[in-house]
Formats: C-alpha cells, sequence, structure tokens
C-alpha cells in the first residue's frame, strides 16, 4: 500500500486531520508510561479535544431542529414545557427527571421530548418508540437532547424530589439498580459501585457516589468517537442492559426514567457537562 | 445542504491559533452497510484557507480522514482583524465556506 515512491501528496492528503487525534492520543499513551493512572491520561486526551469535540456541531443541528417547524402539525418545539415553563430551556435539564402535571408522570428529557412531539407537533409517540436509535425521530431526538442538555453546561445538578411519584420513581430506580438477573447474574451495580473500576480502558463510574453519578449522569448525551454519532442516556441504558444480558428496554420506559431519576437525584450538587465526548 | 464549521481562533505575540470543526460524513468508500452493500465514496478532497483573500493553507484530504473532521494549524504574523476564510470542497462537488476575524 505505502511505497517509497508514493507521491508526497498521498502522504500529505493521509495526514490531515487526523493528526491533531493522533498527538493526543500519544500524550496519553506517554501520559500511561511515566505511569500517571489511565483516569488522568484520558481527561487529559479529554481537555486536548475539548476545543475539537463534534458534539458542537449537532448541539447546533439540534437548536436548529428546536425552531424548525415540523410533523403533522407543521409546528416548532418552542412552546414545549421541560417544567421551567413553555419554551424555557436553560437550565431545564439539571432538573430532569421530574413529574409533569399534564401527565401525571415523573418523565426525562427524552420521553419529555416525545410527549412535545406528539402534543404539538403531531407525531406519534408509539410510531417512535417502535424505532431503532440513530433513525428517524430517534435521531432527532438524539439532537435535540444534545441541544437541550447543552443549555445546562455548568449548571448544578437539582433533580427534584418533591412529588411523591418523585421520590416512588427514586425508590424503583434504587431497587432496579441493584437487582441481580439475566443469565450471567448481573445487576448495573455488579459493575457500577466500586471506585477504580474498569471495563478495558473505559473507567465505570461508582454511581452510588455523588461524583460517580454527576460524571456518569452529566455527560450524557455524549458524542462516541467510535460511533460518530450521539448517544442518548435512553440509548446508553439500553445498551447497559445489553451488557447485562437483559431483555431490551421499551425506550422511555418507567423503567428507564427511574435509572435515571435514581442517577440524577445522585448527582445533586454536581456540574453538568453534556453534550460530552465518548470513546 | 451542508452544516457550518466551527472556526475558533486564539492569537498571542502575533500567531494565531486556528482550529476548526467540520461537519462531515467522510465516508471513505470502503465501508459496507448492513445489506453488504458498499458505502458509496463521500468525503471532503480539498481544504484551503485564506487570510484576507490570500491562500495561507491547502491540503488534500482523502479516505483517512474521520467523520466530523478537525484541523488545528498555526499562522504566523496575524494582525487583528484579519479574515480568515476555511473552504472545503467533497468528491460531490458540494463546498462549504465559512469565516472567521482574528481578535
Amino acid at each position: 500500500m505505502f511505497s517509497f515512491n508514493t507521491p508526497f501528496k498521498f502522504v500529505l492528503k493521509h495526514l490531515g486531520a487526523a493528526l491533531l487525534y493522533a498527538y493526543a492520543w500519544s500524550a496519553f499513551a506517554q501520559a500511561q508510561q511515566l505511569g500517571v493512572s489511565t483516569d488522568a491520561a484520558l481527561a487529559q486526551y479529554r481537555s486536548m479535544l475539548q476545543d475539537a469535540n463534534p458534539a458542537d456541531l449537532y448541539v447546533a443541528k439540534g437548536q436548529a431542529l428546536w425552531t424548525k417547524a415540523r410533523g403533522p402539525k407543521a409546528q416548532s418545539l418552542e412552546s414545549c414545557d421541560l417544567g421551567l415553563g413553555p419554551g424555557v430551556v436553560k437550565g431545564a435539564w439539571v432538573q430532569m427527571p421530574r413529574y409533569f402535571n399534564d401527565t401525571r408522570r415523573v418523565q426525562d428529557l427524552e420521553s419529555r421530548l416525545v410527549t412535545c412531539m406528539e402534543a404539538i407537533q403531531g407525531f406519534n409517540t408509539q410510531e417512535i418508540i417502535a424505532q431503532d436509535f440513530s433513525k428517524g425521530e430517534r435521531a432527532n431526538i438524539a439532537l435535540l437532547a444534545a441541544y437541550v442538555s447543552s443549555e445546562s453546561q455548568g449548571m448544578t445538578f437539582k433533580v427534584p424530589q418533591e412529588h411523591a411519584l418523585e421520590r416512588e420513581m427514586y425508590a424503583s430506580g434504587q431497587e432496579l439498580f441493584y437487582m441481580r438477573g439475566g443469565t450471567h447474574d448481573f445487576s448495573c451495580a455488579s459493575c457500577h459501585t466500586q471506585d477504580g473500576r474498569r471495563i478495558r480502558l473505559q473507567d465505570l463510574p461508582n454511581l452510588s457516589t455523588s461524583a460517580g453519578a454527576g460524571f456518569a449522569f452529566g455527560t450524557w448525551p455524549a458524542y462516541r468517537v467510535s460511533m460518530g454519532s450521539i448517544w442518548t442516556m435512553q440509548q446508553r441504558l439500553a445498551d447497559c442492559f445489553r451488557q447485562q444480558r437483559f431483555p431490551k428496554p421499551k425506550y422511555v420506559s418507567p423503567a428507564t426514567v427511574a435509572l435515571s431519576v435514581f442517577m440524577g437525584v445522585n448527582a445533586s450538587g454536581q456540574v453538568a457537562d453534556a453534550p460530552g465526548l465518548k470513546r | 445542504m451542508s452544516d457550518p464549521m466551527r472556526i475558533r481562533l486564539q492569537s498571542a505575540g502575533g500567531l494565531t491559533t486556528v482550529k476548526v470543526l467540520m461537519s462531515h460524513e467522510m465516508e471513505s468508500g470502503q465501508r459496507k452497510d448492513e445489506d453488504g452493500k458498499i458505502v458509496p465514496i463521500w468525503n471532503i478532497q480539498d481544504v484551503f484557507a485564506t487570510l484576507n483573500g490570500r491562500v495561507v493553507m491547502s491540503s488534500e484530504w482523502g479516505g483517512g480522514v474521520s467523520k466530523n473532521p478537525f484541523l488545528q494549524f498555526v499562522l504566523k504574523g496575524t494582525k487583528p482583524g484579519d479574515k480568515l476564510s476555511i473552504t472545503w470542497r467533497d468528491n460531490k462537488g458540494d463546498t462549504r465556506t465559512d469565516e472567521a476575524v482574528v481578535s
């Protein structure tokens, strides 16, 4: 493939933009050799890519989608109530999941977006639930989630526990988190209740601590470099279920929302830094 | 239609660090979809930067560059108010230009 008479052009062409990623990665490898923990080295890698998080591109797309008249009713989502009043996006995400009077349910960001898309724009909830992640309206929800979460960047989590249903959802989430099952007799807690553990190179956040929950809950949605797309918390959870060999959870189902309540409340006081950048 | 690039400029002592994040699929032409069919090649082939209309950087890219590419380079001898523009062109002939001003 590569020989000495390869034109210089060819070499240049392949250097292109991959250069900085390669540079950042070599810094990461060096840090590892110097005995710096994987965690610290990955943090350094992330900080070097701070100006280059492709999630920013999706935030811009999500913002355009938020204000665009769409769906059978040709309406924009600008009147959508995310908990702080119709159209208020700033700071809404750090106070979700929460109880909503109109639906009489505790909803996370994605389930609330689906509600708004049906009520305001006329989309069919069941059709959205039946779709796959990253396809059709679900891909649009990921863009919207990236935008909404970005509007709370740097704010501290304050997921409410005032309503009885909110407290009930926290208890359910906690129960689900510690519930062992499936062919591998796994629970979420099997991987996520110890400090300093990892799968391959990925650190496993300890979700029973505030810092761990803050890191996990506060950085999704995120751009996944290996997937080249935005993953939402719902997608992250669905993939955790798959890794546990559990049945696929229904999109925006109460069980997934309960787990988000559990993580969100545990993350109280931690700073939101979404959309994040992940492997 | 293509999406805007994100251009960030950081200037110090006549040196300007240019950081550009582009939105592009960058299909290499070697990947297969779920049905086993080749995903057609679709990537950026030329990228160039101009400072006040004069070309200061040009490059040829291809299938080895990742999706949503990031480009960083340093310019010497810049002054506040200089206008920098970045242009890319892909193999479908689609092109996009975005501008930023040196501060």
